[in-house]
Parts: structure tokens; sequence; C-alpha cells
């Protein structure tokens, strides 16, 4: 009785499912998917090698502090940074007073003590960045409609994270002349720029990183090429949605060798116990 | 509760005598984990998982219970008290990470011990009851889970409890009316997010108190085995300790370098990068997929694409979805065959390798893929193979197989005949098929 249950509830699920799979096959067969631009034209992200790579990876700090010049001079203006406090520039190798003279040269909604109405004053170190703008709403009449996100976590919240960043920065182009002949109705609309590496591949953000010496960089470090720059903004990214990663990949380290000798230790012992115990 | 040749507890020092008298919990333990637990001297690798996956429960609990001193459920500010636990919190990136793989690395465990279970038939007179209480554990994990996702409250956490809850829509009549309780709303929102926390916090302790019900059920008949002969006399177990203490003990060694790969250099490898980005319920990401554990049910959920007669699609996948997990429930019932072990099962061992396997891996792969052809039509046929292998395959081979001869004894396929069968009774190597069959009551 109850295998004849259990093949009749068997037959519902199957049957259902050969239906569902017939009527899919035959839409498959019949509708073949319409390739659109967005599939044929989108480029996976170009490779990217930074020092806090890999299990030994560290940061390196001329690179970060790099970084963090472009996000200070290009990004901020409209991205912000909300997860960083000023105090956390520490870790990228400044000094204590360099970090309250970053953290000055920020003005950080503030009270004013006598009359109690908001205003701005200089951010000090325990103050994180300031969003450059008030709200969403004016995040868009800003940005042609689009609110542009915060950068703490980017190369977290992306795949392939900071070769994505370093790909979308370099690889503004003009549109392909095969897309416009094969999906004339995928034009790049007036006001977005058009990116492979972005996923619908036209972005409301314009080239940041216009011209080679956009910003200029202290003695000792490279030219600050367009190709640098992107790369130094997507290492300091790395830094901001992962400030602890050094840290862990060290405790890392010792946290599995110590687990290999203690696991060698502990085979060693079960082939002890069980040396005279066939099994 | 144990074989006549277990030894007893006899405490050595006068202060466990004292307690042992008052409240015999020295002896509770010893029974369970320790030498008075006799075992199957024959047990492989694939009866290590059980304890691995209480290993587990404990870092599961020890690390939420640490993440939550930290977090606040408010979808003002769930995401950046994460993120603060992260950065400013000692070890607080170490709890947080442990958390999350701990989650994946939990699954990996139960899907072993129940892929076991399956194999070896463990499900099988007399442990109905072991078998369905994981069941019901795993059913606990996958509700704890669940809302362990969304509270983070990204992207993901907000559209996958969006597309979870929306199932109970699916149910006819009273769908509409118990989405709206169960969330607290329309959407997902503080409601929701709180009760989930509460919950999330909870049901650790349910399924704890779960476990141990599952250890004291299974500590009845004693462990089941690879040969699924059952334990005759003393030559066929030793003592848990020190032997399995020892055998345990270093793998849980090797799980917790494994482990540690993925928590200090893999962290966010099996999570989504979407869940890094705050939830927004003005935009929907381009997929909304669960955590990689629910993808063979998601792709089942999801190969219901048309309409059966009267019952929408939705409802369909719904029920197939509750369905595959159900079906499990009565497996001891489906299954007759008085052969415990796949080993002696030549036919239930190829559709369990070449029938069960693959079907498992393409929909976990599905699963986890946009709902775009082909990746529908291989759930589709992976899941057909699913339910046919539970509901119809079983029982038929169950019922048309001839297994293998089987060992007199456990000791008898440890040592070999030659030296086992000096145990074995004159009439011949049928006769442990039929003592099986009698405890089956078949």
């Amino acid at each position: 009785m109850a295998r004849i249950l259990s093949i009749l509830v068997g037959l519902f699920f199957t049957v259902a499912l050969a239906w569902s799979f017939g009527k899919g096959a035959y839409t498959a067969i019949t509708e073949p998917a319409v390739p659109t631009a967005e599939h044929e034209f989108h480029e996976h992200p170009k490779a990217l090698h930074l020092a806090s790579d890999g299990p030994f990876g560290k940061f390196d700090k001329q690179q970060l502090q790099r970084g963090f010049q472009i996000y200070k001079e290009v990004c901020s203006a409209c991205h912000s940074l909300s997860h960083v406090a000023f105090r956390d520039l520490g870790q990228l190798g400044y000094s204590e007073g360099q970090v309250k003279a970053i953290a000055a040269g920020f003005q950080v909604p503030g009270t004013d003590p006598n009359t109690g109405e908001a205003n701005t004053r200089p951010g000090m170190p325990t103050d994180y960045f300031p969003k450059p703008f008030a709200n969403d709403i004016a995040a868009r009449a800003a940005n042609n409609n689009a609110i542009p996100p915060d950068l703490s976590l980017m190369t977290k919240a992306r795949h392939d994270g900071s070769a994505y960043v370093y790909s979308l920065l370099t690889g503004y182009q003009a549109q392909p002349a095969e897309l416009l002949k094969r999906f004339p109705d995928s034009k790049t609309p007036n006001g977005l720029h058009y990116n492979p590496y972005f996923a619908n591949l036209n972005l409301a953000m314009a080239p940041p990183l216009t011209g080679d010496g956009q910003v200029e960089y202290g003695p000792g470090n490279p030219k600050p090429t367009v190709d640098q720059m992107a790369k130094d903004v997507a290492a300091f990214l790395v830094w901001t949605a992962e400030p602890k990663l050094e840290k862990r990949n060290q405790t890392g380290l010792v946290v599995v060798l110590f687990l290999l000798f203690a696991t060698v230790l502990g085979y060693m012992s079960y082939r002890n116990v069980w040396a005279s115990k066939k099994h | 509760m144990s074989f006549p040749w277990a030894q007893e507890y006899t405490p050595s020092h006068p202060f466990m005598k004292w307690v042992d008298e008052k409240l015999p919990i020295p002896r509770l333990v010893y029974n369970a984990v320790g030498g008075g637990y006799e075992v199957p001297r024959n047990l492989n690798y694939m009866w290590n998982f059980g304890f691995l996956a209480g290993l587990c429960l404990i870092i599961q609990i020890v690390t939420g219970i640490v993440m939550a001193m930290h977090y606040a459920a408010n979808t003002a500010v769930a995401f950046d008290t994460i993120e603060q636990t992260v950065r400013d919190v000692n070890w607080g990136w170490l709890m947080r990470y442990a958390h999350a793989n701990g989650a994946s690395a939990f699954f990996v465990v139960i899907y072993i011990h129940i892929f076991r279970g399956f194999f070896y038939g463990s499900y099988k007179a007399p442990r109905e009851m072991v078998w369905l209480l994981g069941v019901v554990i795993f059913l606990l994990m996958m509700a704890t889970a669940f809302m362990g996702y969304v509270l983070p409250w990204g992207q993901m956490s907000f559209w996958g409890a969006k597309v979870i809850t929306g199932l109970f829509g699916a149910i006819p009549f009273v769908g509409e009316p118990l989405q709206q309780w169960l969330l607290g709303g329309f959407a997902p929102d503080n409601a929701a997010l709180n009760r989930f926390f509460s919950l999330h916090y909870l049901l650790p302790f349910v399924i704890l108190g779960v476990v141990i019900l599952h250890i004291w059920a299974l500590h009845i008949p004693g462990s089941s085995n690879p040969t699924g002969v059952e334990v005759k006399s003393s030559s066929d177990t030793v003592p848990f300790y020190p032997y399995f203490v020892a055998k345990d003990g270093w793998f849980i060694g090797v799980f917790a370098i494994l482990f540690s790969i993925m928590v200090f250099y893999l962290p966010n490898t099996l999570g989504h990068p979407d869940n890094y980005i705050p939830a927004n319920p003005m935009s929907t990401p381009a997929h909304i997929v669960p955590e990689w554990y629910f993808w063979p049910f998601y792709a089942i959920l999801r190969a219901f694409t048309q309409d059966f007669f009267f019952i929408p699609a939705k409802l369909m996948g719904v029920l197939a979805m509750f369905g595959a997990i159900l079906v499990w429930f009565f497996l001891p019932w489906l299954d007759k065959s008085p052969v415990r072990s796949g080993n002696y099962r030549p036919l239930y061992k190829k559709f369990f390798l070449f029938g069960l396997i693959p079907a498992m891996a393409v929909l976990f792969y599905c699963g986890g893929a946009p709902a775009e052809e082909p990746y529908v039509m291989l759930s589709q046929l992976a899941s057909l193979y699913y339910f046919a292998h539970f509901l119809i395959i079983i029982p038929i081979v169950s019922a048309i197989e001839k297994p293998l001869p089987l060992p007199y004894s456990i000791t008898e396929s440890v040592l070999g005949a030659d030296e086992g069968s000096q145990l074995r009774p004159a009439h011949g190597a049928t006769e442990a098929v039929h003592g099986d069959a009698a405890v089956n009551g078949a």
C-alpha cells in the first residue's frame, strides 16, 4: 500500500516536471533566446595584480597613500566612504599629526555650540569621511538621476572586486561599430557613457580619470598615468573594504601551521590507539 | 541501552563518586562518548561526520553569541553594526567570517552525513527514530541559516527574504494573509528583521535539544556500520573511548585545517558580493540566489515552469521544494530491502552512484545559475530523477533486487572468513540476511 501510494506521488511530480520540461524544450527550439548587446559585448575584468593578493599578501602602503590621494582629489566629489574613519588612515603609514591635518581638511556635519543649529566644522580623527551629498535626492539631482554608490565595500560588493574597479576606470571607450550594426537600438543614451566592463554597458559616471598627470604624486612615486591611478585607487579600495586583511593572513598562517602540527600528532596517536585492533 | 559487554562507569576519585551518586552526569557522559559506549570496530571515515556536525553547531553557537553582542536588529543600522564588528571589535572579523563560513561548513558536513545515511541504509530499522530526528534537525538548520542570512540586511538578505517568504503566498486561500502575518508587513522590513533575529537566536538551541534526542535515539540500538550487519558479539565492537575519540579527534584536525583556510584566506568566496550592498527595496539584483546550501532545493523550486492541470506552477514548485525534503521522512518505509548497506545492494548502489549523486550535482549547479536555458531544462531533468529516485525507484528496487551475500558478522568482515568464521554457527551465511529481516519486521 505504502509503495503504491509512493509511486503515485512520484508520478505526480515526475509527470509535472516532464510537462514543464517538454514545454520548455519546445519553446527553446521554436523561440530561441535572442542575444542581447549586454550579453555579447560585456567583458570580464582585466587581470590586476596587487601586493595584497594571495595568502601572504601585504598592503603596499605607498600605493595605498596614492590611492587615498586619488579618492580625496577625484572620487570624493561624488562618492562617500562611510565605513572609514580618519583615524583608520594611520594604517596607511600616516603619522598622528598627518591624520589630524587630513581630517581637518574635510568639513563634517556639526552643531553650533551657541545656537544649536546644524553647521559644519573641520573633521577630527574620530570622525568618519563625510558624505558628499546631503541625501539621495541631492545625489540623484547632481548625477543625471544616478546615485553614486558608497565606495567603502566596493571591492567586496562586485565580482572580481579590485580587478573590476581597475577595469571600469580604464575601460571607457567609444561604442564599437559592430555593436551599433548588430543592435541599432542599443546606442548609448545621452548622458551615459559606454563601458564594456559595466553590466549593462552604459554608465552614468563620466570617465573620472581623464588624463595622465591629473593628480600630482609626490617624489619617489611612479608617473600618475590613468592606468597607474586606476591601479592605485583599486588598491586603496581593497584596504577600505578589508582593513584587517594583513592581520587575517598572518593569523591564518599561524593557525594553519599549528593545526597541521596538531593533526599530525592526532594522527599518530590514532595509529597508536588502533595499532592492535584490525578494522 | 547498550551491549551487555559494555564497561560500566566506576568512579575512582571520591569526588566523582559523590557527584555520580547525587546526579549521574559523569555516568551519562561515560556511556555517551566514553568507554561505556560500544561502537562497531569497522566504521569508515564516513562515520566521522556526526561528531563534526556537533562541533559545527558549537562553533556556530559560540561565534553567534559573540556576533549578537555587537549586532542591532534594526533596518537602519543592521548593516553598519556588522561592518563595525568586523572593523572595530577585537577579533570581530574572525567571529564574523567564522560564523558565515561556519554555516557553510555545517552544511557540507551535514550533507555528507545525510548521504552516508542514504548509501548505508542508516534510516532502516531499528534506527528510524534517529533518521526522523535527523531530518527535523536538517529542516531546523535550513530555517536558521535562512534567517541568519537576512540579518546583515544586504541586498541578497532582503531579496532572498522577499522571495522565500513570497513562497508562502503561493498557498491557496490563506497564502497572502499568512505571508503578511509571517513578515509583520507587506514586505520584509523592521518587523521581519526583528523576529528573524529572535528566531535565529532561538532555533540553534532547539537544534541542540533535537541533537540530544538524535544521539539518545542512536544509543539505543547503537551505531550502524558499513556492512549493515548488526553487532553480534563483543569482538564486533570497541569502546568509544579511546578508539573513536582518537579517530574523531585527528579527523577534527583535518576539518579544522580546511575550515581555517576558508575563514582566513577565502572568507568571502562562498558569499554573494551583492550582500555587501545595503538592502534597497527599490533596486532588484540581476540574479537573486540563496546561499549555496539551498541551491538544490532552489533549483527544484524553479524547475516547475508550467501549470499542472489546475495547480499553478508556483504552487507546484513550493510543494516540490518542501516535498523534496519531506520525502526523506518516509524513506524507512519506502525502502523495504532487508539489507542496509549499499555495498551489498548492486542495483541500489548503481542508482545511488550514477543517479542520485549526479542529479544532486546538477541541482547544486543549476540552483546557483541564472534562471535561463539550459539551466532550467537541466534542473527539470535532475528534479525528475530526484523524485523518481525516492518515490518510484527505491520502492521497486527494494522489491526486485537480489542482494549480495552478507558477511556473517562485523568481525568476519574485518578479519576475513578464515579468522572470523570461527565465530560462525554451523548453518551458513544467509542467516545474517534473515536475522536482519526479522529486525525489520518484514
